[in-house]
């Protein structure tokens, strides 16, 4: 996927969240490539809409059922400055994999209030789920094997847009993703 | 007095060199960080120095600064969720945490109690002197006994220095040192330094300045360590009797690592210029034999931090206290509740910093068996 086709992605996907919601909406991403996707919709939403949106971002790692493996990294502050309770709140992350990270978030949300409801939105889904979770905006489903990981490259990060499908050797030199 | 022969391998000394061999214990013997049949032994650093098969917080000496970084990064996320208005995660769901004190404690034994409740653990406190130790059992039986309970983390504090070393070889839970005798107190030594990033950024470099009783503190050890190993410029100054050997005139032989590479002042005046923060020790009577300090009006007039020796510090500088203080003596009520006084947030950052290392235990011992 290349830097015009994630940015295309993102546009639709934002289109789509103001088609599908009335009333506005907030946007939370997950730590950490989550967090600088939702910040670009948000921005999309806002040049489109011509009206602030409301942004936050939620580290769902102290909600997970396999802590041990996400434990190698420090939990960063989640910043939700705006009441949630009663509103629309779309999640957004990078891959959607096991569904283990969003069963996680949608815990963490509820720390914070109660939403009218939650949806999700993700820059790729890769299959493999291991609970019933599904996507409301996918910007491009990719079919791998579990031995294989996607990398999603963004400027804010990684200095480059874009992503790539990382073949089973190259998957383990790299560590491997968590989905 | 505190002897240690509970932390074995430590030859008798004779009187009056307290510091000595608790600190020998823990130099001589860092295998007893890890159990006998442990699995892993000897796994490779992963993660940029997380070893990830850390079963024990025993002291600062075998972290390594990427670790410690983790565990203040991860302070952040944890004081965050105590800014919630519902501060409870079920991250620790299922685990029990046991907290043992053989000696009085208000702030850390809370403190501990209060992380692991946040993050969803259940917390069991028990107190010496309500216990069947008052009956005679010895410290090995009361945690084998407590262990095989179920728990996962025994958080401890003893009188006696490497205790906690001793029973982290013989039981298969976490042990996290919350201060033993005159050794060590790592998780006060994380949330000074956690406090002190907070304030001024990056630690290294900036000048901290400790004052008072070095050679009984436990505090003092783990912040050296800390200190040293985040590229701080440490000072310290105190009465001779009180430093430690090493730094103590006409001693040579250094009671512990932790003490090298360390400034020495003799007048305080001096110790404070240039600080960026101004620590004073508590002179903590219950550890003191006879004859270290004459007269505690003289120590106050000598080496008291008030507003005008504050005064000689860096602007701005932080005015820190690992608690509980004596006002009056080693601090001035003035200074204490000042604007530079950082001391009540000091126990507040404690919280998260506990959190932040239960987490790093448990978590680690979900899935690592």
């Amino acid at each position: 996927m290349s830097s015009d086709q994630l940015r295309r992605a993102l546009v639709r996907i934002s289109h789509e969240i103001l088609e599908q919601n009335e009333r506005p909406v907030a946007i939370v991403g997950l730590h950490s490539r989550g967090v600088e996707l939702a910040r670009r919709i948000s921005d999309l939403i806002t040049s489109i809409e011509g009206v602030e949106t409301d942004f936050g971002t939620l580290d769902p790692r102290l909600y997970r059922d396999d802590s041990d493996s996400a434990s190698f990294k420090p939990v960063v502050p989640s910043e939700i400055t705006f009441p949630v309770d009663d509103r629309a709140v779309v999640l957004v992350d990078d891959v959607l994999y096991t569904g283990r990270t969003i069963r996680a978030a949608l815990d963490a949300i509820r720390d914070f209030g109660r939403p009218s409801s939650i949806q999700l939105a993700v820059l790729v889904d890769r299959g493999h789920r291991e609970l019933p979770i599904r996507a409301d905006y996918v910007g491009k489903n990719v079919p791998t094997a579990r031995g294989e990981d996607v990398r999603v490259m963004l400027e804010e990060v990684d200095g480059t847009d874009g992503v790539t499908l990382l073949r089973q050797s190259e998957a383990t030199a790299y560590g491997g993703g968590q989905g | 007095m505190a002897r240690t022969r509970v932390a074995t391998r430590t030859p008798e000394r004779p009187h009056g060199q307290s510091g000595k061999p608790e600190i020998e214990t823990s130099q001589a013997t860092p295998a007893a960080h890890r159990k006998p049949g442990a699995a892993r032994p000897n796994q490779p650093p992963m993660f940029g120095g997380l070893s990830g098969s850390r079963r024990n917080v025993l002291d600062l000496d075998d972290f390594s600064k990427e670790e410690i970084e983790h565990i203040l990064q991860s302070a952040d996320g944890m004081n965050e969720v105590l800014s919630r208005d519902v501060r409870k995660t079920p991250t620790l769901r299922g685990k029990t945490i046991l907290t043992l004190f053989f000696e009085n404690s208000t702030r850390t034994r809370v403190s501990f109690e209060q992380a692991g409740k946040v993050l969803g653990a259940d917390v069991i406190n028990v107190s010496a002197s309500a216990s069947s130790v008052s009956k005679g059992e010895s410290l090995l039986n009361t945690v084998r006994t407590l262990e095989a309970m179920k728990i996962d983390v025994l958080v401890m504090r003893h009188p006696h220095s490497g205790a906690p070393y001793y029973v982290a070889s013989k039981i298969d839970a976490a042990v996290v040192n919350a201060g033993d005798g005159t050794h060590a107190h790592p998780t006060q030594s994380l949330l000074d330094l956690y406090t002190m990033r907070r304030h001024l950024g990056d630690i290294a470099g900036k000048k901290v300045t400790i004052i008072g009783d070095l050679h009984f503190s436990r505090v003092a050890r783990s912040d050296v360590w800390g200190l040293r190993k985040m590229g701080a410029e440490v000072t310290v100054c105190g009465p001779p009797t009180l430093l430690p050997y090493g730094l103590r005139p006409g001693t040579e032989q250094a009671d512990s690592a932790a003490f090298t590479g360390i400034n020495v002042v003799d007048r305080v005046e001096e110790a404070l210029e240039g600080a960026d923060v101004v620590m004073p020790l508590r002179i903590q009577r219950e550890r003191q034999e006879s004859g270290n300090l004459p007269d505690l009006r003289e120590y106050s007039k000598l080496y008291g931090i008030n507003a005008d020796r504050l005064a000689l510090a860096n602007p701005g500088a932080l005015l820190m206290h690992p608690g509980p203080m004596n006002e009056g003596i080693e601090i001035s009520s003035e200074v204490a509740h000042g604007a530079q006084a950082v001391i009540e947030e000091q126990v507040s950052n404690g919280v998260a910093i506990r959190m932040a290392v239960l987490y790093m235990l448990c978590a680690r011992s979900r899935g690592g068996e």
